[in-house]
């Protein structure tokens, strides 16, 4: 009940923003939103089920380029192209996931990268369709949903927010489902899991498709609220990306992609706006996580028994 | 003449140069309680990996109700009923006792996931240890919560591993009690290292030495077996 | 270029040989190599003599750094394989940070130390990559009797098969682990000294030997030595060929893709021993 009630007041909070926050602001929280979604994906491949995936730019860019190539060339409108991008994703995620998960641990992750990498430079080798590094803009005839002009700020916000809250507690309650306990033993213990009869690839490839319906989603929101589309965002660095805000706000814990999807953002935009030194920010807070609060802000907080009701 | 309910033939596991399992036969009754023991290295371990599944052997074939499961992965002889309890306790630390236990029952689809939590829990007597983080509770605790999400399975066959491993002696009544109210709904392969326990409740013992079958039969019968006294005696009694 | 790609990939192999840690970093240490030597070829007026001090300083600097890190922030994850990757994805954007602010965004070349062309009846061929060539395979006979001969190899080998026992018997595995992961990284520096007469440097520059590294180790069976040199003048001489065949990025996404399905489906390399 506790837990239900702070995720609304979350939104509720995220909902008033939008009629106080000068525009500068209200425009960086709509992208921090759709990329907390990006990092709740991630967080449940990572923080729920203990897989660590150097990929994800993978599936948000194949989301990304699925909804964003379907309105360049085939001239569809954003409502069916945000839905095949958004599967895109998770249908890329399951290719991988049928190949990378025959490994763990240390593997996993340079199979990941390798493949996202592959991916990457796939889009570069077909730069004539993809634009290839330098992307392509969306035609605006393209980012209009259900009469909704994505492109302006307040139906951006609002959708950005709705896209965020159907993802958070669609997330909420993945944890409290019998697959999301499912999930948290595939992590704690999988060969006990599998002597109680669970099947872990079976168990693992589920959640990576979940994990990349989340980042399609993410990516084909992103390219089209946005009316960009680009190979950079299938870089090894987009990868790195929701791993550092699940770290930060705390991994396996709903709100902390959120959370770390906030602080990260802001901190490189107050590192850029006085140094030019946004790669050793992101550097040193990798480094200062992965030393000193493995379990991110949310992680720690509930370890400690102070919020040991956060899901 | 009881039928059988998993019946192992030939069974072979080598490692290199080292034949752990070296041609087995093995039957059980449906419903009784089945003692497996041997000396340490005698093979007793990899054997049951075999039957459980978590090792693939190098030869021979296991039936489990009449269909072949040689090659059935753990997870899916646990789905048709072998259930498994782990010699070293292999709960979820960092979870609660609930959600251990959770995880053994809702593989049944129970409709009341809480009221079967709590069922299973009171058959171990840990009902009112439930919201508990499994990693601190005390070591008898930790092996009733094993046993209990074995139980929790509902197997047709359960294989317990060194259960009673670091219990009280007044904890092993209580097991003991709990392990005989099992049959004859439950099949139990019992792989035990206190002779106490082992005769006082087996129906039969198979005794295993050097990856084979040294002997099979009623515990008095064992008891009596020259060949077993030598094996127990003859020096392989060391680092027990 | 094979002989290259063998010295840096053997560091990346020594170091998860020994320690099993996949250093990402490992490019930028290259980088770091590469950059460096442009500094001190400006800072010596005469140019043989120049490279010469780059080749021996370069590897010592980036040897310290790499010696600092691991003493500074692995030893403190106690190698836990998965956060030392993220620490070392941490270290590789700090040392990337530090060569574009220190160095800029251009890319410097380095003059070779001479220009010496050998004229064959039917093609012509630099001296200069002779030479790399030649001082590629020197440096690497000096790795590998290094560790079969020498003492300080010895106990690097026995700490990789047990470094609880090795601490039993009184070798100071911190200092091990630091001495490796400065070799590694000291390699990686040397290999970066020789290539950037016939290369640019540039702080991005470490994206390529480091995914050609891992490539070499992954095939080479990760932390097999011999199977990495294997591997390495395999991939370098068949570079040349597949990409006769194929674009370079067509090419890349062919490596790229095979070596993840060599680490899914034979995890222990083409080369290496069945575990």
């Amino acid at each position: 009940m506790r837990a239900l009630s702070l995720h609304l007041a979350v939104l509720a909070l995220l909902l008033a923003l939008h009629f106080v926050l000068p525009a500068y602001h209200h425009a960086n929280l709509a992208r921090i939103m759709v990329l907390a979604v990006f990092a709740m994906g991630y967080n449940i491949a990572f923080g729920y089920t203990g897989l660590l995936s150097l990929g994800h730019a993978l599936f948000l860019s194949a989301g990304m380029f699925g909804a964003g190539l379907l309105i360049q060339h085939f001239g569809l409108t954003a409502a069916p192209a945000l839905l095949i991008g958004t599967l895109a994703g998770a249908a890329m995620a399951a290719l991988t996931g049928l190949l990378a998960l025959r490994t763990a641990g240390v593997s996993l992750m340079i199979v990941t990268l390798m493949f996202a990498q592959a991916g990457y430079l796939t889009l570069l080798y077909f730069g004539a369709v993809t634009g290839g590094d330098e992307g392509f803009p969306v035609p605006a005839a393209g980012r209009v949903a259900f009469g909704l002009n994505l492109a302006a700020e307040g139906p951006r916000y609002l959708v950005a927010l709705g896209l965020f809250a159907l993802a958070l507690m669609g997330n909420l309650a993945l944890v409290r489902s019998r697959f999301g306990r499912v999930m948290v033993a595939m992590r704690e213990n999988e060969e006990r899991s599998r002597m109680l009869g669970y099947n872990p690839f079976a168990v693992k490839l589920g959640v990576m498709v979940l994990s990349g319906l989340y980042a399609g989603a993410a990516g084909a929101f992103y390219g089209v609220m946005f009316g960009y589309v680009g190979a950079t965002f299938a870089t090894i660095p987009y990868s790195i990306l929701p791993l550092l805000y699940v770290l930060l706000g705390g991994a396996g814990v709903t709100l902390g992609p959120l959370l770390g999807a906030v602080l990260m953002f802001y901190l490189i935009d107050l590192a850029s706006s006085h140094t030019t030194a946004q790669l050793a920010v992101t550097g040193g807070a990798l480094l200062v996580l992965v030393l000193f609060a493995p379990k991110g802000i949310l992680g720690s907080l509930r370890e400690r028994g102070l919020a040991s009701w956060l899901p | 003449m009881a039928s059988v309910i998993l019946q192992a033939e030939g069974l072979k596991r080598h490692f290199g140069g080292l034949k752990a399992v070296d041609g087995v036969d093995l039957a059980l009754n449906a419903g009784e309680i089945h003692a497996l023991i041997g000396p340490n290295g005698a093979g007793k371990t990899t054997l049951v990996s075999l039957l459980s599944g978590r090792q693939v052997p190098d030869a021979g074939a296991i039936r489990f109700d009449g269909t072949d499961i040689t090659r059935l992965p753990a997870h899916e002889r646990v789905r048709r009923g072998i259930g498994y309890t782990f010699q070293i306790t292999a709960i979820y630390a960092g979870l609660s006792v609930f959600d251990n236990l959770a995880l053994a029952v809702q593989r049944g689809h129970t409709r009341d996931l809480s009221r079967a939590v709590t069922e299973a829990a009171a058959r171990v007597g840990l009902e009112d240890l439930l919201p508990q983080i499994a990693g601190t509770l005390s070591y008898g605790h930790q092996r009733l919560l094993e046993i209990g999400m074995g139980l929790a399975l509902h197997p047709r066959l359960l294989i317990l591993d060194e259960p009673t491993q670091g219990f009280a002696a007044g904890e092993i009544e209580g097991f003991m009690a709990l392990v005989r109210g099992l049959v004859p709904a439950t099949t139990v392969l019992l792989i035990e290292h206190n002779m106490d326990v082992v005769m006082a409740l087996a129906e039969r013992i198979t005794v295993l030495d050097q990856g084979r079958v040294l002997a099979s039969g009623l515990p008095a019968e064992i008891r009596a077996n020259r060949a077993v006294q030598d094996a127990y005696l003859g020096g392989s009694h060391a680092g027990d | 270029m094979a002989a290259v790609l063998a010295l840096s990939a053997v560091g990346l192999s020594l170091t998860f040989g020994v320690m099993r840690v996949v250093n990402v970093a490992h490019g930028e240490f290259f980088m770091l190599g590469a950059v460096l030597a442009w500094v001190v070829v400006q800072a010596v007026p005469s140019a043989p003599l120049g490279f010469v001090a780059a080749l021996i300083l370069c590897p010592l600097v980036v040897g310290a750094v790499a010696a600092l890190a691991d003493t500074a922030i692995l030893k403190r994850l106690n190698y836990d394989p998965e956060a030392t990757i993220v620490a070392t994805i941490g270290i590789s954007y700090i040392l990337q940070q530090g060569a574009l602010s220190f160095f800029g965004p251009d890319a410097r070349a380095v003059e070779a130390p001479f220009s010496l062309r050998l004229q064959f009846p039917w093609f012509g061929y630099s001296g200069y990559k002779l030479f790399v060539v030649i001082a590629a395979g020197l440096v690497l006979l000096a790795v590998w009797l290094f560790m079969t001969r020498s003492r300080a190899g010895l106990v690097m080998r026995a700490t990789q098969v047990d470094r609880n026992t090795a601490r039993a018997f009184g070798i100071n595995v911190d200092r091990v682990y630091a001495g490796t992961f400065a070799l590694g990284a000291a390699l990686a520096a040397v290999a970066a000294v020789l290539i950037v007469p016939i290369q640019q440097a540039h702080y991005l520059m470490g994206h390529d030997p480091l995914l050609l590294s891992f490539i070499v180790v992954i095939i080479g069976g990760l932390g097999s030595i011999r199977g990495t040199l294997i591997a390495a003048l395999l991939i370098g001489l068949s570079d040349g060929i597949i990409s006769m065949f194929f674009t370079p990025t067509l090419a890349k996404i062919v490596a790229t893709l095979a070596v993840a399905l060599v680490l899914v489906f034979r995890p222990q390399g083409l080369f290496g021993a069945r575990a």
